[in-house]
């Protein structure tokens, strides 16, 4: 019996991993990518999607789900209901649950629990340390079996360099990578980044010396070790000198930025706003410039969402006691659009290629591509719409985000996951 | 307004327009805002303190809203309601319902709900009196939070170098100590600078940022070196509790490089003013010979405080309203 048959017809294609940018048609059967321009079958559905930009399904790298634990915050139903409305098809969860996912049952928990749901493919992140506290290896081994891609202290960066040296050797062997959240928890008692902005509100600051110190303590013991390391929130000039030096040397290492750090600096906290109170936290507009060059030309390899969803009664507090995060699954492609290629800092394919190709290739995952017989994980994007961010309409069940009231373009008009769809607003 | 001023007979006030019903710092105050404040206050304070004031804010009431500990600010703004016919209550934070996990904004909205014209909020979070603002019909005046602003107490340090000097136009004012988590420091930057005075803030590396530059004001670290040139010299309090690591080696070194002593004195001109926002670390930031020597005007600040408290409410709570109907 032939399989069934999709035709996304007439859309602007923009698939990085084959240098593709035209008009064509995708072609899907079954739950595998067929092919551009594939000749008409018998019986297939045809979408149109002129006008629209189809890519392959956006991954990313760093979102918190809260389940178990912070149920207040969000779930993984909601989270991964949330990444289908933002045109994510994968996403990395961070294990900065409670428990910590540092065990196999956490591991598939999670992977239960999204199977539930059925929205984006969720990628298990374990823990690097037993229950994330940064003093003994957590038993990769065996996380590694139960399906973690990566491992990671999320939030909880690794303070005690020997142990950090420990975990590329071990996480070496099963040819996982490291992802680092790099910032020194000693330099980084702070609400705000430091600089005139907190000097004049005199609020607590967290100097970008914070994320360079240990961006470069990552990179050396990546470097010496031989281990893979990916850095999950760059947002300083000096961090990307670093990196930018380290790859010249051929280190194994990648990094991302959230769209916040992309748009937004600290002069946002003069309104006092919680919802500015994010980390790592928006920097200066130097810094800005240096992570938007980063982002062009490469030495910043992703976009991620840095979704850390934190619920209305914990976030409507003073600066001091609000916790940092933000939601963001649901308006990262729209900013990415808005700041970065309407402004001409990206082009499509380049955009694309933050945003899927390379992160699907850091987690080491079958995604971020269109070729023929790849997993047919498809986003389908109109760029032309505008619309308002209104956060009270979210999927996820947080609702502090940065960009709420901002006018944003770009909308998810449809995705699909392993060839079924998830997502339809096409005739 | 004219009506508010001619109502008075002992005191005779200005004519003046006033459109903030929230004062929440100086940063926003333009120099003409900071003048009438500063001209209201000094009517206010030629009045002595046992003689009757026309009732200004009769029928007002002001909750003091106190979620740091305070004397002398709480009592200060107690007493201003008090002398212009004001109702004041105070209310204690630390023992309510905020270690029951009230937030401060329901706090505020649950005061406010029992009918008040007026919140004096001490806070040691930067913003939150402008949360307040945002979210309350009341009129919100900072009493000071955490190290941003402190507006009534650099109007007070105005006032009283304005009473000594005449103008601040081209005086020289150090403020010293501990910069970084000063209110008092920040709102006196603004405030001296837009009335034209130069700014030195003097103090360990690890407590003044030379940021400060860039907003016009000149950053040293040695009160030795700048001494000769002060006309006014303020003696800001070291935060100890505020601190989240000692950013000095010792207090004895610190009152090595920056305490106000008798020997420093005689560096320092002839007519210097001595101030100390207080309250004061005797032998820390300045030794008791000085506090209380002729130089200090120390507690003329304390009653000035009063008086510019006075004008602020009179100002937000009776002129602004005024202004702001058709």
């Amino acid at each position: 019996m032939p399989q069934r048959r999709i035709r996304l017809a007439q859309g602007r294609v923009v698939d990085p991993s084959q240098g593709v940018d035209q008009v064509a048609d995708l072609v899907i059967e079954g739950n595998r990518v067929l092919g551009l321009d594939a000749p008409a079958a018998a019986e297939e559905e045809v979408v149109d999607v002129s006008g629209k930009v189809v890519v392959p399904g956006l991954v990313d790298l760093y979102a918190e789900l809260r389940e178990p634990g912070y149920e207040e915050d969000e779930t993984i139903a909601t989270g991964v209901e949330a990444a289908l409305a933002g045109g994510f098809t994968s996403l990395a969860a961070a294990p900065n649950t409670q428990p910590p996912v540092d065990t196999q049952a956490a591991v598939e928990f999670l992977q239960h629990q999204a199977a539930r749901a059925g929205g984006a493919r969720v990628w298990p992140v374990a823990c690097a340390s037993r229950g994330a506290a940064g003093e003994e290896l957590a038993e990769i081994g065996q996380l590694v079996q139960a399906g973690a891609m990566a491992f990671s202290d999320a939030d909880r960066p690794i303070r005690d360099p020997g142990l950090m040296r420990r975990v590329f050797q071990y996480c070496g062997m099963f040819q996982r990578p490291v992802f680092s959240f790099p910032e020194v928890p000693e330099l980084a008692q702070g609400v705000m980044h430091e600089g005139t902005v907190s000097m004049i509100l005199g609020l607590k600051a967290i100097p970008a010396a914070a994320e360079v110190v240990a961006v470069s303590r990552d990179v050396t013991l990546a470097e010496a070790t031989g281990g893979r390391l990916h850095l999950t929130h760059i947002s300083t000039a000096g961090a990307i000198e670093v990196l930018r030096r380290a790859k010249a040397r051929g280190v194994q290492v990648t990094a991302s930025i959230t769209p916040f750090h992309l748009a937004l600096t600290d002069e946002a906290l003069r309104s006092f706003d919680s919802r500015f109170k994010i980390r790592p936290p928006l920097r200066s507009r130097e810094d800005v410039e240096a992570c938007l060059q980063a982002v062009a030309d490469g030495t910043i390899d992703a976009i991620c969402s840095g979704h850390s969803p934190r619920c209305e009664e914990k976030k409507v507090q003073d600066l001091d006691l609000a916790p940092f995060g933000a939601v963001s699954l649901e308006t990262t492609l729209a900013a990415v659009i808005t700041y970065l290629i309407r402004p001409g800092h990206l082009d499509w394919l380049t955009a694309v290629e933050r945003l899927s190709t390379a992160p699907a290739r850091i987690l080491g995952i079958p995604a971020g591509t269109l070729t023929p017989g790849s997993p047919a994980d498809v986003t389908i994007i109109d760029p032309e719409v505008r619309w308002v961010v209104r956060p009270e309409q979210f999927r996820s069940r947080s609702r502090s985000c940065p960009f709420a009231g901002q006018k944003l373009w770009g909308q998810v008009a449809g995705v699909l996951v392993d060839g079924q769809w998830k997502l339809k607003r096409l005739e | 307004m004219a009506q508010a001023s001619s109502q008075l007979s002992a005191l005779e006030l200005p004519s003046v327009s006033w459109r903030r019903r929230h004062l929440l710092g100086l940063e926003e105050l333009s120099a003409e805002e900071i003048r009438t404040v500063l001209e209201v206050a000094s009517r206010f304070a030629q009045v002595p303190a046992t003689a009757p004031l026309p009732e200004l804010l009769q029928g007002k009431t002001v909750v003091n809203l106190f979620f740091e500990d305070s004397t002398r600010t709480r009592t200060s703004f107690a007493l201003a309601v008090r002398r212009l016919g004001g109702e004041v209550i105070d209310f204690q934070a630390s023992a309510s319902s905020l270690s029951k996990g009230e937030t401060i904004l329901d706090t505020a909205r649950t005061i406010e709900a029992m009918g008040v014209d007026a919140v004096v909020i001490r806070h040691r979070t930067p913003g939150a009196p402008h949360l307040l603002a945002q979210n309350l019909q009341a009129s919100v005046i900072n009493a000071g939070d955490g190290p941003h602003e402190h507006p009534t107490q650099a109007l007070l340090d105005m006032l009283t170098i304005l009473q000594h000097r005449g103008s601040l136009e081209g005086l020289t004012v150090a403020l010293v100590g501990d910069i970084a988590h000063s209110r008092t420091a920040r709102s006196n930057i603004w405030g001296l600078t837009r009335l034209g005075a130069h700014v030195i803030l003097c103090g360990p590396a690890t407590l003044v940022s030379r940021r400060w530059e860039a907003l016009g004001v000149e950053v040293s670290y040695s009160l030795d070196d700048i001494l000769p040139r002060c006309d006014v010299l303020n003696l800001l309090r070291i935060q100890f509790e505020r601190q989240q690591s000692r950013p000095f080696p010792s207090v004895r070194e610190y009152a090595h490089l920056y305490a106000m002593n008798r020997q420093r004195l005689e560096q320092a001109k002839p007519n210097v003013l001595i101030m100390a926002p207080g309250p004061i670390n005797r032998g820390v930031e300045i030794t008791a010979d000085v506090a209380d020597g002729s130089h200090s005007v120390i507690l003329k600040q304390v009653t000035n405080g009063v008086a510019v408290r006075m004008a602020v409410l009179w100002l937000c709570l009776c002129v602004a309203q005024q202004d702001g109907q058709p």
